[in-house]
């Protein structure tokens, strides 16, 4: 039953991630209407800010959750400002290949000067330890990274779909071109959108970095899930991204539990019965 | 007949300063040359209306004006400050603003959201107590997802956000096409009252008979071009020649 427990705790963790990088996701979709392939890349940029912070600059861990995802959400507008915005009105494809592009430099340039092999972040003194929860032993840091990343998804979902702002933002995903002439500056609004999708990246990876350490591939590896996870809660639903993610960590978890050989292609065999069944994926929209 | 000199014989009828001035206004979507020397002015306080059949270039000067076609030449004033070049957002910014012909409602968004959706851009906007008593109809559906109205209410709802913001020039695009009568009479109100409470208007219509019961001038639009520009007070002396031009 432990075992069960431990899978289960691994799944939440897991759906941590995919819910924050398909929530960024998501947010980028709907506003830019660009399939972000280089978020994986940004979310490796995270964990490696993070390093940098600690090691270079004697920054801990919790500045890096500060700071890292600002420093990387501005090199997300500056990719934004210089490359994406040129995209506008063009077919999905040609976002795809620029930001599949940009995520093989920039693992690239990581890889060439960190090799492939994981470097050590350790977890903040404060979250060290575990608790005995009875039936099951919890690691503190594991615990914290599921609700800090609920809060944090939360947040957002709220910022979109509860504030003034996020009217902008929802209204200008629908015309953006009347969102602008009602006085809005819309290409600035899209620029921070595209910051916030990246730092919300780049938070993942600094939650990630103690736990699966910090590797130049570490964001080639989730990204594909993610992208699962993405269609699966429907491109561009933020609720849906929230909700789908977890719900996939902890059924990837389940698996693992109860059918381990199936425990690679269980989020994929969903995404085709959802393709199948929903197209717009669960809580999607029509194009 | 010359254009500008049609454009100006009934705007120096009118009462009020000139608020915006078009001059040789050329519009282009992709390689299709729509607007081919726009000329027309409008007073302060004033409604205009801009007729033509469809196709005539009526809604292209209304987006032209507010900055959202993309290629444009010419001069287009407001209040003596050259436009032609400013983006959509600034035109908004400096108090213009723009009811569009499919409404633009925003279906994400509740009626609330759409309504304080524009933001303010300067004092003297309605209070939304005035906007409801305008629009009692809105007040009732504040929760109501957008595009879940009537099409009546949509368009008031359209017309209803861009009041708040404080913009004192409107330009509505067709705002009665496919309404009841009984909606485009109030609608016909709105805009008489709007008049009265010192907006100046810039109205396309396609319907000249409701046109007539709020417009002070009009100006008719055809090939991308001003043809003939009148005032109310000529409309009976003119009413077979519009007809001709709008084939009624």
């Amino acid at each position: 039953m432990q075992a069960l427990y431990a899978q289960l705790l691994v799944g939440l963790i897991n759906g941590s991630f995919y819910a924050l990088l398909s929530l960024g996701l998501a947010v980028i979709f709907g506003m830019l209407n660009i399939i972000n392939f280089a978020h994986g890349a940004l979310y490796m940029m995270g964990a490696f800010v993070a390093y940098f912070l600690l090691n270079l600059g004697g920054i801990n861990y919790w500045w890096a959750l500060l700071l890292a995802p600002i420093i990387v959400g501005i090199f997300g507008m500056i990719l934004e400002r210089t490359m994406l915005q040129w995209l506008t009105g063009l077919d999905h494809l040609y976002g795809l290949l620029l930001t599949f592009g940009i995520a093989l430099i920039v693992q690239g340039v990581f890889q060439n000067y960190f090799g492939s092999s994981g470097l050590p972040y350790a977890i903040p003194d404060q979250l060290k330890g575990g608790m005995n929860l009875g039936f099951m032993f919890l690691p503190i840091y594991r615990g914290w990274v599921v609700i800090f990343s609920l809060v944090v998804c939360i947040a957002t979902w709220f910022l979109i779909e509860k504030t003034r702002l996020g009217a902008y933002l929802r209204a200008a995903t629908e015309n953006p071109t009347l969102v602008r002439a009602f006085g809005i500056n819309v290409p600035r609004m899209i620029t921070l959108t595209y910051g916030l999708g990246v730092g919300l990246a780049a938070l993942a990876g600094v939650l990630s970095a103690p736990i699966n350490q910090v590797r130049p591939l570490m964001g080639a590896d989730l990204i594909i899930v993610v992208f699962a996870v993405v269609v699966i809660g429907g491109m561009g639903s933020i609720m849906g991204s929230i909700i789908t993610g977890f719900a996939l960590g902890v059924i990837e978890g389940l698996t693992k539990y109860f059918y381990p050989e199936a425990s690679n292609t269980v989020v994929f065999v969903l995404m085709v019965l959802v393709l199948l069944v929903k197209p717009t994926g669960l809580t999607g929209r029509a194009a | 007949m010359p254009e500008t000199a049609t454009a100006d014989a009934p705007a120096k009828a009118a009462a009020g300063g000139n608020i915006l001035q078009v001059r040789n206004l050329e519009a282009w979507y992709g390689e299709s040359h729509i607007l081919h020397g726009i000329n027309f002015d409008v007073n302060a306080g004033e409604v205009v209306t801009l007729l033509g059949r469809n196709g005539a270039g009526k809604t292209t000067t209304l987006k032209s004006i507010m900055g959202i076609i993309g290629k444009r030449t010419g001069a287009v004033k407001f209040n003596n400050q050259d436009i032609i070049r400013a983006t959509s957002d600034k035109i908004a910014r400096m108090g213009i603003a723009f009811c569009p012909e499919e409404r633009g409602i925003f279906s994400s968004l509740d009626v609330r959201e759409n309504l304080l959706l524009p933001p303010v851009v300067r004092q003297g906007g309605l209070p939304l107590e005035q906007i409801f008593d305008l629009f009692p109809n809105l007040k009732e559906r504040l929760n109501s997802q957008g595009t879940k109205l009537s099409g009546g209410e949509q368009q008031m709802l359209a017309i209803a956000r861009i009041l708040r913001t404080g913009a004192s020039f409107l330009m509505l695009d067709e705002p009665t096409e496919g309404l009841a009568p009984v909606i485009i009479q109030q609608i016909g109100h709105t805009i008489a009252r709007l008049k009265k409470e010192g907006f100046t208007i810039l109205l396309v219509e396609q319907n000249f008979r409701f046109a007539s019961t709020v417009a002070d001038r009009y100006y008719v639009v055809e090939h991308g071009k001003i043809i003939d520009g009148f005032s109310n007070a000529e409309l009976a002396a003119n009413m077979d020649k519009l007809h001709t031009y709008l084939g009624v």
